[in-house]
């Protein structure tokens, strides 16, 4: 029995449930969710005595179109279809032939986005929309989304819920067809997709393996955008490229045990040349407009650090520059510290902190343990041992997760090989 | 040696697609340790979960829904039911919630 590919199913419970909607109605997704359910315990009950099918993916969906079949059957006036596709779906004869259409390749591709279009509702905060598209676009069940987003199950059902009833009640899917309306949520869409990534990228999860799946969740969810006229746009290359250049790095982040390795400390033969290399032309696709998103910038500003040979080798004026033009589009104090990093790294440790002093609003940054890291950090290359060590500890407190955590410790390390400094004053 | 029917009632417990694809090379890898020991007389079948119930009347049944419903059958071979036992013990079926019922096949050596 050959296995299927490494979570083949999450994924194609994404696909046949996006389709699955279009054929119930929103207001069905439950009966969408539950046909799944059927579908894919199913290949539970049948695959250990026959074995897996040579073609997983095309039995699953199979499987599916036959318990959709089966409860448009059960209750043909329960309003189990969509009011669009009631006719059809309603008598014996074009039933069949119907879901047969709704579920041709390019057919499914487009459900997919109606979904994540109507998954993106603007009513929705954008953790909402996030968990949404996790869960019904990347098939994790709602404890996966709680665990992937260290939240309680319970509160994260609840979210799920909460959303799901708000999507329900947009009444139909988002239409993709209209470009007015594709153009006006796109950005929302991004959004999303951006955080999603951000999510596994800066992994506040535990566990790594499941943040590099919400990595490669991002990634693939936006691949989908590029495959449709309407969503090639500047910004989703843009995006796309942003992407590409942080998974090139994601593995070599970590040292054989699992730890976070800094900038610095990373093995740069170890990343991904084949990402580095279509992060690069997606990079040069994005340019065909003359809006300037700040995914543009942030992929710029990626494409410098991983082609650049070592951390002294890289052109960190251009850096601070691309860092200057991003604070103008969005000025988050997150953004005004890593300008500020990138000062110290031009201009030593000295002008960077300064940098960091003069981050307007950076109270916000009180919970953010890298805020503090970087000022041990900064403290350290000035061979202020003390001083890094109690920004240190600072940081170690505010730490999310065990990772986090151990790296904070080996900084913490670091601190007691400086010597103390003559003439420091004495505390 | 003697003959064992194991049938495999499904547990009520919904699972995500990830936890069903990472169940279905348990099953695999179960059955294969099995045959490795010359356990199996025969696989077996998955039934239906849909049937009739055939009484004085005929209904349907069991539900798609209930718990419970048995999901398929292997006939195995083993010394004796504490060994049946043992070897039911590792069933990816008992993760979902689900169990195994072992039941001897009746010697009629008359």
């Amino acid at each position: 029995m050959t296995e299927p590919v490494e979570h083949l199913f999450r994924r194609e419970a994404g696909r046949i449930t996006a389709t699955l909607v279009r054929i119930f109605g929103l207001r069905n997704l439950a009966l969408a969710e539950d046909v799944v359910q059927e579908a894919f315990c199913r290949a539970l009950e049948v695959w250990p005595f026959k074995g897996a099918p040579d073609d997983p993916a095309a039995w699953l969906m199979a499987t599916a179109k036959n318990c959709a079949r089966d409860a448009l059957r059960r209750a043909r006036t329960a309003n189990r279809a969509s009011p669009e596709l009631a006719e059809a779906l309603g008598s014996e004869w074009s039933l069949a032939p119907t879901i047969e259409e709704l579920f041709a390749p390019h057919e499914v591709r487009d459900d997919l986005l109606r979904m994540m279009f109507s998954c993106c509702h603007p009513r929705l905060p954008e953790t909402a929309q996030v968990a949404l598209v996790l869960h019904i676009l990347c098939g994790f069940s709602t404890e996966e989304v709680a665990a992937a987003f260290i939240k309680s199950h319970l509160a994260m059902e609840k979210r799920i819920a909460r959303a799901k009833k708000t999507l329900a009640g947009a009444g139909t899917l988002f239409n993709i067809s209209s470009p007015q309306d594709f153009g006006a949520r796109l950005g929302t869409v991004h959004r999303a997709l951006y955080l999603l990534f951000n999510e596994g990228y800066h992994s506040s999860s535990r566990d790594t393996a499941v943040s590099a799946q919400l990595c490669t969740e991002a990634r693939h969810l936006t691949s989908l955008l590029l495959g449709h006229p309407l969503g090639r746009t500047p910004a989703t290359y843009a995006l796309a490229a942003l992407m590409a250049f942080n998974l090139a790095r994601l593995q070599a982040r970590l040292d054989t045990a699992g730890d976070l390795l800094a900038l610095a400390d990373q093995d740069r033969t170890k990343w991904d040349r084949g990402k580095i290399d279509e992060g690069l032309k997606l990079l040069e696709l994005s340019a065909g407009g003359v809006d300037l998103s700040s995914y543009h910038i942030e992929a710029a500003i990626a494409s410098l650090h991983t082609t650049a040979p070592s951390l002294a080798a890289t052109d960190w004026p251009t850096i601070i520059s691309l860092y200057d033009t991003l604070l103008s589009i969005c000025a988050t104090p997150v953004v005004a510290l890593n300008r500020a990093i990138a000062i110290a790294q031009a201009h030593g440790p000295e002008r960077g902190l300064e940098a960091v002093h003069a981050i307007a609003d950076r109270d916000r940054l009180a919970r953010y343990p890298f805020y503090s890291a970087t000022l041990g950090e900064l403290e350290l290359r000035r061979e202020h041992g003390e001083r890094a060590r109690e920004h240190f500890e600072a940081a170690l407190a505010l730490t999310r997760n065990s990772t986090e955590r151990r790296f904070i410790e080996r900084r913490i390390r670091a601190c007691s090989d400086v010597r103390p400094q003559l003439g420091k004053p004495v505390a | 040696m003697n003959e064992f029917v194991f049938l495999y009632r499904t547990g009520e417990s919904a699972m995500s697609p990830e936890q069903i694809q990472q169940t279905l090379p348990k099953w695999a890898a179960w059955f294969q340790a099995l045959s490795g020991k010359g356990c199996i007389v025969d696989r077996g079948q998955p039934l239906q979960r849909s049937g009739k119930l055939v009484s004085k009347t005929v209904t349907d049944g069991p539900f798609a829904e209930a718990k419970d419903v048995i999901g398929g059958y292997t006939l195995i071979r083993a010394g004796d039911i504490a060994e049946a036992t043992e070897l039911a013990k590792g069933c990816p079926v008992i993760e979902r919630g689900g169990y195994v019922e072992v039941r001897p096949v009746m010697k009629l050596d008359m």
